[in-house]
């Protein structure tokens, strides 16, 4: 028997995570049109702008049609997992904005570990690719899927090592905290009030840019999207998934695109924090700049993708192993040693 | 050089150039146009869809010389001549032209000594099945009334150079 404060405080769970699960989903598809428009954009082309007022409801046509196709199961794939791995991908994916502040104190669960949980989940996300193209009883989904996972695994090492130096710089693995910390830094010292000089960005300079071109990597977006090459390889894992199933993954995909972009928000940008603590910036609402914040990194990740050419395997490889971890290495020693030389260790 | 080059990659140098040059495409007026609300320019030569014409007072003007026949060099244009009338002159009682086996060429309207066959502006004319698009004498002659007034101002306008 649970108690009227259990059921309540549950209950309000249950109301925070279906009200962010909604807004995300809304915000998703607003994004994916986003997506298109900047990639249109730098093509000089117009992008959608057929459906709706300027073809804002563009997305939404694409949900209706990928929901209302036939669901192929092709007769060779082993149908709980085939079905499953979409799933997985999808619900990992959505999981993870549990612990993401978009304000101060507006998250799901405020826990402790937050960013351990981040990083666990979305090594997680592997799972869905690797089953689903093994699932799909087809060699080229399964060569896709171990290419894929390979390409997962070895950004998620140098994405660990930048989050260690965030973790040693904040002193914490919470979030929120992780954010309070970014309200003094570099600008304060020097005597400003507090500022976008304060945040990461700034002091971890080229692990910024070694997260930015990771999550790229991590989320398969181009210019590391050569496994799933829309234009040449149809989809890589989910060369057999049709209709609501590819759907999800594609969410999953999207979902985990957003997550990068609010983490970067969080990790370098601030996250809530107006650029300048004086008047008129932090009037707006936190959550008004956290979405700003995260908006202007999926700006860049929509730019990335119209004007980078795609990378080898091999290049990719490289860039991965013989460039980043090397350099994250040597940055969470030079944080740690700076940390503790000048004793300023949180 | 190879300390330069890793710097330049560590910061990102091309990255930033690109960076700027794709906001410079980014505002830079659009290449493309509204497609179904907003037609691009057409040349009056443009070789669209066909169309058989007749005289301001409704006479036919083809007179089943075939010549377009001849000169077609798909084979998509099949004509069937009636009767010596009494003017002299003759009339067809078939024109069919194979639009799926039509090159657009314009060899049938340079070849017609009275401007009857010609290619219009319109190039919408996708059908939902393979038979429709086998025009008929009826269907051409409609064209021809339908797009009349665009035909002659293109064969006017291109009229100097021929």
């Amino acid at each position: 028997m649970i108690g009227w404060d259990t059921a309540m405080m549950l209950l309000w769970i249950a109301f925070k995570s279906v009200l962010l699960l909604v807004i995300l989903l809304v915000t998703l598809a607003m994004l994916i049109y986003v997506d298109r428009k900047v990639w249109a954009a730098v093509q000089m082309r117009r992008g959608p702008n057929v459906v709706g007022p300027f073809g804002l409801l563009q997305s939404f046509a694409d949900l209706l049609k990928f929901v209302l196709k036939e669901v192929v199961l092709p007769d060779a794939t082993n149908k709980a997992l085939f079905i499953a791995a979409p799933l997985i991908t999808t619900i990992l994916a959505l999981s993870t904005w549990a612990v993401v502040p978009v304000a101060d104190g507006w998250v799901v669960a405020d826990i402790n570990v937050g960013i351990l949980y981040l990083f666990a989940i979305s090594s997680l996300m592997v799972y869905g690719t690797i089953i689903g193209g093994w699932a799909s009883n087809s060699k080229y989904p399964f060569l896709a899927a171990l290419r894929e996972a390979a390409q997962m695994v070895s950004y998620e090492v140098s994405i660990g090592f930048v989050i260690i130096t965030v973790l040693l710089a904040a002193g914490s693995l919470n979030l929120t905290e992780i954010v309070h910390a970014q309200q003094s830094g570099l600008g304060t010292m020097i005597g400003l009030p507090n500022s976008f000089l304060d945040w990461y960005w700034l002091p971890l300079f080229p692990m910024f840019i070694i997260f930015f071109v990771s999550a790229l990597a991590e989320t398969q977006r181009p210019p590391f999207d050569l496994i799933e090459a829309e234009s040449e390889l149809v989809a890589g894992h989910m060369v057999e998934y049709s209709s609501t199933p590819y759907l999800l993954f594609m969410l999953g995909e999207y979902v985990a695109i957003t997550l990068m972009c609010a983490m970067a928000t969080v990790l370098f940008m601030g996250g809530w924090l107006p650029p300048v603590d004086i008047a008129p910036f932090n009037w707006i609402p936190g959550v008004v700049w956290f979405a700003l914040k995260a908006l202007a990194v999926f700006f860049m990740f929509a730019l990335v993708k119209a004007f980078v050419p795609r990378y080898r395997f091999d290049q990719l490889m490289r860039l991965g192993w013989k460039v980043f971890l090397p350099i994250s290495l040597f940055y969470v020693v030079l944080v740690a040693g700076v940390l503790v030389a000048f004793d300023l260790a949180p | 050089m190879r300390v330069g080059q890793a710097i330049k990659s560590l910061f990102l140098k091309e990255f930033v150039e690109a960076v700027a040059l794709s906001m410079r495409y980014f505002f830079a007026p659009k290449a493309t146009i509204d497609y179904p609300f907003e037609k691009g320019f057409i040349s009056p030569r443009f070789r669209g869809e066909h169309a058989l014409r007749r005289y301001p007072n409704g006479e036919e003007r083809c007179i089943a010389c075939k010549l377009c026949e001849a000169a077609c060099p798909a084979q998509a244009i099949h004509i069937e001549a009636g009767p010596r009338r009494e003017d002299g002159s003759r009339r067809t009682t078939r024109y069919d032209i194979d639009m799926t086996k039509c090159i657009y060429c314009g060899f049938c309207q340079e070849a017609c000594p009275v401007d009857a066959i010609v290619e219009g502006p319109n190039f919408e004319f996708a059908t939902e099945t393979r038979e429709e698009l086998f025009y008929t004498k009826e269907k051409l002659l409609a064209n021809g009334e339908r797009w009349e007034r665009e035909l002659a101002a293109n064969i006017r306008a291109d009229a100097p150079w021929r």
